[in-house]
């Protein structure tokens, strides 16, 4: 499995081993203190460090994290100007960068499908510090296609914002890699590693809209939640280590085998600190706290992005640890996923009724999503990896393609983000409006679109545990999520009223001006859940620009396809965790 | 073979698509004429798969061709695939190749109406819903298109919504039609239970390397008798509502009120066998199921009587035609009931002919008579309109069963089977093959012979409503006067594609543009001929022998070659006999005599409806609205709302934009879960 063990084992069972691994350590100043297990000095085995790098599972995380040294280095020589393309249906320079690594990233996912072949053995990378697996190729896929939507929708706001830069492509590239490596983690350190890179961008892009105070309270909560949820993290983490003497999932779990853990308090504790910290990520109730805030003053194509990348990370995160890891306590955290579960489907839905903006009532959509996500964990089978793989990649598409819309229709500032703001967007742009629908059908469940086979897959894999009730709550909680989405499907469809307060969203001048409008626009986010009034929708034509009208496209063509159509599904049912039935 | 296959699904779909995007930007006649290729390349396609299936031998022509699997998930496998045999490509056949007429008939018959690409629109999703309903290799999407054909349906019987009667004639069609899906459903999930699988080659067999599979094949003890009877008789259900028999047979003349190309199309030729159809593919099912060959034959002989007495009554062009293809379609459901499947089929391709033919030539009539429908102002026709009424003669003496015209030899094979089963029901059948004779005859004699009573002065009302140009506001208007020779509520007169009446005396009644002649002629060629393709002797029946590996429990017909020639040369002449007294009688208009009101009024079946639904239904329905639905239901499901609405406001209290709260939220949840953990320790 790996050649050098680390230094950090701290177990005295396994210093014999290291021991014999050094005997022939030549090094001067290399001792090994043989009753303490203590090491000193450079340590060389038997001649040199033998660290395996599979390069073919670094590729991702090295195209990621190139493309964002690139943009960094060409922002930095290039003179400062800003590098919007000629052409309407090109992005600019950085989104296309941007665009490009992720498609590449998406490529040599594929390519690593192809490469990992099906062996029953956990391969491993980089000494045994990154997993190279099916899983790890699908969820590589999922990243380098979120990040392509994300920088082509990103494009045109930031123009429209007039906030266009490197800066952000930099964090979403960064990101990506982040998550890609959270993916990739084969232990707890390098997971939280992954998960560092990822907030800290996430965090920073939240905020990234200067203009608006809102981004900048929405960055600076998920900042400090985020910071909180990372230290129960690790506390977690360690608190595992404590237990089992590793770090590393396959020594867990092989620990955990071989010996019967009779005071496993601290196995628990840290069990659930893990799934605190990451339930954070994920936004599950009741961790989901900062997901409303953030998501309604956080920049829109961000908040797409991030709503699907953070989940994703988060919930390859969380399917490691519990199925890879700790798949012997299962029946202690089985019950806590239960317990996420259902509240989040639940109170997701409940509340995501009450909303008013429109952002926010996607934020908790996104949360009773999650739930979803949590009800294909909970039965700890691989029927439930292939149903929330599956899910994951869906909700992707959809959560990315519905924020791209909302971007263009909440106008420059984001003026309008009330629900009212879709109102008569049939009448205003039919395909919009019609790709919407499908967007909104999706998430809500309905059949021949992606959403209804993800829905379907992961309550019957709880179903197939025997986990009726659970079932029975996801269904329920779909019918409350219909009336959420219809009820905007419904505002889209009816007629734009006359309105008596003519606002002029294009105006620049009032968009930024901090009056009225800015008020309304913003009102909700000193931080509360506003009822705010309904205004008539602007009376102004849309412009789509022609990156985000090819992500809609995308987005919708991909959630009927998914929907109605099932190689996507045959693909997650090749994810498997060997090691755990 | 395999491309043609998916072009015959795809090209209507495509037409369809093409008319709802750019449907209004082509507009006349272009996209009539997008619809129409659709429908004619759907037909070639059909034709080319149909060669490559005869070049195979008897017993392989069954194919199965996946198009997607919808979900693969647990023991459900929803396949989306087409089944190529010789009864799927039978059904094809005729549907794509009447629909081409009839779509090419529209195009001049819907000439000037407003709604001109709607209504191509509608006609290709038909098609396409049609042909998915027969081409589906399983039960679930054979009702997709069986779904569809219905909502389509509903489209165009309401096509003229502006006009009330048109609209509640849709919405009863609609309602009536629930009835019978209910049980096409409820056999459906008997179905799934008992086989675990929904295809046709799972649940009935099929043919596979030259040998029947399943059912099919004979599989002794797959089925029990009482599953079976279950099965069969829920799918009954469903064909009934469809095919419009007794007791659901309501929604027919109503759905009359649609254009006439769409009474031609799909109220005769094509959806309505679509119960005949189902039936017909659960042969292997029926064999088990006695007791329902039972039902469905004494329930199609029942439907063909009673609705040829109500024929011999109508004054409106289109009932007439409406109740005689409840009738004919009585006789399909006796010959399937007598287990012999290949002669009910052989009926419903000449029926297609024909009844397709007659409700072309009564648009036709129509047209030339200013929208006016009542056969009692008309007369005369065929000296004004010599195409229209020799190709309606035809119609008219194939239905009659004259030999040697289509109808003769279908519903000669239809008796002959009814004669081998039950000589009562054979009686009741010959009763009304003459009875058929006989209202077809006071039709033709109505329309084409005797006076020119649309010549003559009328009443001033009707002259009134007959003379304004056709609309909606005129239509209404004409509904509520009524009209005085029939016993109906009024709004006869269709509002037809929108032309100017003709004022009387000054332009005559003249035959129709090529577009809508054309069909008449091709038509009236196939009424003519159509006996061909199942000829009784010298090893002519070819539909017969290429149906023979799909049925292979067919009854026998076991009747000597004397006892045949008797009871052709019997019905023949109580045919004849009925046609000339319908056609003596019938020199003039008014016998009142022999149209009792019971008669008119459908022996008052609606009256009956009506009176139950006034009564007792609504009484009931009162309950369950005011009482159980206000109370119970509403209470229900407000109470949760408020519920939801409630515990909504009380957590929003927690999110109040400050972090401490946040914080502390967090904290409450992993206090949670640590305090659960604790629990756990040393379990």
């Amino acid at each position: 499995m790996s050649t050098i063990a680390s230094p950090a084992h701290g177990a005295v069972a396994s210093v014999h081993g290291l021991a014999t691994h050094l005997a022939a350590a030549t090094g001067s100043g290399c001792t090994i203190d043989g009753v303490t297990g203590k090491i000193t000095g450079l340590c060389t085995a038997k001649g040199s460090i033998s660290l395996p790098v599979n390069y073919a599972a670094l590729v991702p995380m090295l195209v990621l994290f190139g493309a964002a040294l690139v943009v960094l280095l060409l922002s930095a020589t290039m003179p400062k100007r800003p590098y919007t393309s000629p052409w309407p249906a090109v992005p600019g320079l950085w989104a296309s960068i941007t665009a490009l690594a992720g498609i590449g990233t998406v490529v040599d996912g594929l390519v690593q499908w192809h490469d990992v072949g099906g062996s029953g053995v956990v391969p491993l990378a980089l000494g045994d510090q990154l997993f190279y697996d099916h899983m790890t190729a699908f969820f590589v896929i999922m990243f380098g296609a979120a990040t392509v939507l994300g920088a082509l929708i990103s494009d045109g706001y930031l123009v429209r914002e007039g906030l266009d830069g490197p800066e952000p492509y930099v964090l979403m590239l960064a990101c990506s890699a982040g998550a890609v490596l959270m993916a990739q983690a084969a232990g707890l350190i390098s997971l939280f590693l992954g998960l560092e890179i990822m907030s800290i961008s996430l965090y920073a892009m939240s905020a990234y809209h200067r203009k608006r105070a809102a981004s900048g309270e929405a960055g600076l909560k998920y900042f400090v939640l985020g910071s909180f949820a990372s230290a129960i993290f690790i506390y977690g983490a360690a608190l595992i280590y404590g237990a089992t003497g590793s770090t590393q999932y396959l020594n867990i779990i092989s620990f955990l085998i071989s010996n019967a853990v009779v005071h496993n308090g601290v196995l628990l504790a840290g069990m659930g600190l893990v799934i605190a910290g990451l339930a954070f990520k994920v936004a599950a109730v009741p961790f989901h706290f900062w997901a409303p805030d953030v998501y309604q003053g956080a920049p829109t194509p961000f908040v797409g992005y991030m709503a699907a990348v953070a989940k994703a990370g988060g919930f390859a995160g969380l399917l490691r640890v519990l199925m890879l890891a700790l798949p012997t306590q299962a029946s202690d955290w089985r019950p806590i996923i239960w317990g996420l579960a259902t509240a989040s489907v639940l109170f997701g839905s409940v509340l995501a009724l009450a909303q008013s903006d429109l952002k926010r009532l996607l934020a908790y959509s996104s949360v009773s999503q999650a739930g979803y996500v949590l009800i294909g964990l909970q039965p700890g089978t691989t029927g439930g990896v292939t149903a929330v793989c599956f899910y994951l990649f869906t909700y992707t598409f959809m959560v990315i393609g519905t924020f791209a819309i909302v971007g263009v229709v909440q106008g420059r500032g984001e003026a309008r983000n009330d629900l009212s703001s879709v109102r008569g967007l049939a009448a205003r742009s039919p395909w919009l409006a019609a790709s919407m629908l499908v967007l909104l059908l999706g998430q809500a469940g309905i059949p021949l679109t992606s959403g209804f086979l993800g829905k379907w897959v992961v309550i019957a894999a709880a179903i197939n545990k025997g986990q009726y009730a659970l079932g029975l709550i996801g269904m329920l909680g779909a019918a409350i999520a219909a009336f959420i989405y219809l009820r905007v499907a419904l505002l889209m469809f009816m007629a734009p009223e006359p309105t008596t307060a003519v606002v002029d969203v294009e105006a620049p001048a009032m968009a930024y001006a901090g009056g009225d409008l800015q008020s309304i626009a913003t009102a909700g986010l000193s931080g509360r859940d506003t009822v705010l009034v309904l205004r008539a929708p602007p009376a102004s034509r849309l412009r789509v620009p022609t990156p985000t009208a090819a992500v809609v496209v995308i987005c919708v063509a991909f959630t009927i396809f998914a929907g109605v159509s099932t190689p996507l599904l045959s693909l997650s049912h090749a994810i498997t965790l060997p090691w755990y039935m | 073979m395999v491309n043609a296959a998916y072009a015959i699904v795809a090209l209507p779909l495509l037409g369809f698509l093409v008319n709802l995007v750019w449907g209004r930007r082509l507009g006349e006649p272009v996209a009539g004429w997008v619809g129409t290729f659709a429908a004619g390349g759907s037909f070639v396609a059909t034709v080319i798969v149909w060669v490559t299936e005869l070049g195979k031998p008897a017993m392989d022509r069954a194919n199965d061709l996946t198009i997607f699997t919808w979900f693969p998930v647990g023991g459900l496998h929803a396949n989306f695939g087409l089944l190529i045999d010789p009864l799927s490509m039978t059904m094809a056949l005729f549907v794509t190749g009447v629909s081409t007429l009839i779509h090419l008939y529209s195009i001049g018959y819907m000439h000037r109406d407003p709604g001109f690409d709607r209504f191509f629109v509608y006609l290709n999703l038909f098609l396409f819903s049609m042909i998915v309903l027969v081409l589906g290799d399983n039960f679930l999407f054979s009702f997709l298109g069986w779904e569809g054909v219905g909502f389509c349906s509903y489209g165009l019987v309401g096509f003229w919504f502006q006009r009330e009667v048109a609209a509640v004639a849709a919405k009863k069609a609609f309602v009536t039609n629930r009835v019978g899906d209910m049980g096409f459903l409820l056999a459906m999930f008997l179905m799934f239970a008992h086989f675990g699988s929904l295809n046709y080659s799972q649940v009935l067999g099929t043919l596979v390397h030259g040998h029947a599979t399943g059912l099919l094949g004979g599989a002794p003890g797959a089925i029990a008798g009482t599953t079976a009877t279950a099965i069969t008789l829920l799918l009954f259900v469903g064909a009934v509502g469809k095919s419009a028999q007794i007791p659901l047979y309501i929604w027919l003349p109503d759905a009359m009120e649609g254009p006439t190309p769409i009474s031609a199309l799909i109220h005769a030729a094509t959806m309505v066998t679509a119960g005949v159809y189902l039936m017909a593919r659960a042969a292997p099912l029926l064999h088990y199921a006695h007791a329902t060959s039972w039902v469905i034959a004494i329930v199609g002989t029942a439907s063909a009587f009673v609705a040829a007495t109500i024929a011999c009554a109508q004054d409106d062009i289109k009932k007439a035609l409406a109740y005689s293809t409840i009738s004919q379609l009585g006789y399909m459901f006796l010959a399937v009931g007598a287990g012999d499947y290949a002669d009910g089929l052989f009926h419903m391709l000449t029926h297609a002919f024909f009844k397709a033919l007659l409700f072309l030539g009564a648009g036709a009539v129509i047209h030339a008579m200013a929208n006016n429908q009542d056969m009692k102002w008309m007369g005369s026709l065929r000296k004004y309109l010599p195409i229209t009424s020799t190709t309606f003669a035809v119609g008219w003496l194939a239905i009659s069963g004259i030999p040697p015209f289509a109808g003769f030899w279908s519903k000669d094979a239809v008796l002959s089977a009814a004669w081998q089963m039950n000589k009562g029901l054979w009686a009741v059948g010959v009763l009304t093959a003459g009875l058929t004779a006989y209202y077809m005859s006071r039709q033709f004699a109505l329309v084409f012979m005797g006076r020119a009573r649309w010549q003559e002065a009328r009443p001033a009302q009707v002259l009134a409503a007959a003379d304004q140009v056709a609309g909606p506001d005129s239509a209404t208007e004409r509904a509520a006067t009524g009209h005085p020779s029939t016993g109906h509520a009024g709004g006869h007169e269709a509002v037809g594609p929108g032309l100017p009446a003709p004022s009387h005396g000054e332009a005559h009644p003249a035959d129709p543009v090529w577009t809508m002649y054309v069909p008449l002629i091709v038509l009236a060629v196939a009424a003519v001929l159509g006996g061909g393709i199942n000829f009784p002797a010298w090893h002519l029946d070819f539909l017969s022998s290429f149906l023979k590996p799909l049925f292979p429990h067919a009854t026998v017909l076991a009747v000597s070659t004397g006892t045949k020639w008797f009871l052709s040369l019997l019905t023949t002449a109580v045919a004849l006999t009925g046609l000339l007294l319908g056609l003596s009688i019938w020199r003039t208009a008014e016998h009142p005599a022999l149209q009792p009101a019971f008669l008119q009024r459908a022996w008052r079946f609606d009256d009956l409806v009506a009176a139950f639904v006034s009564g007792p239904a609504r009484a009931g329905a009162s309950v369950m609205a005011f009482v159980m639905d206000r109370r119970v239901v509403d209470g229900v499901v407000n109470g949760t709302a408020s519920f939801l609405g409630l515990s909504a406001r009380v957590v929003r209290k927690v999110q109040n934009g400050y972090l401490r709260s946040y914080a502390l939220g967090i904290g409450t949840g992993l206090v949670i879960i640590l305090a659960y953990l604790t629990f756990r320790i040393g379990g």
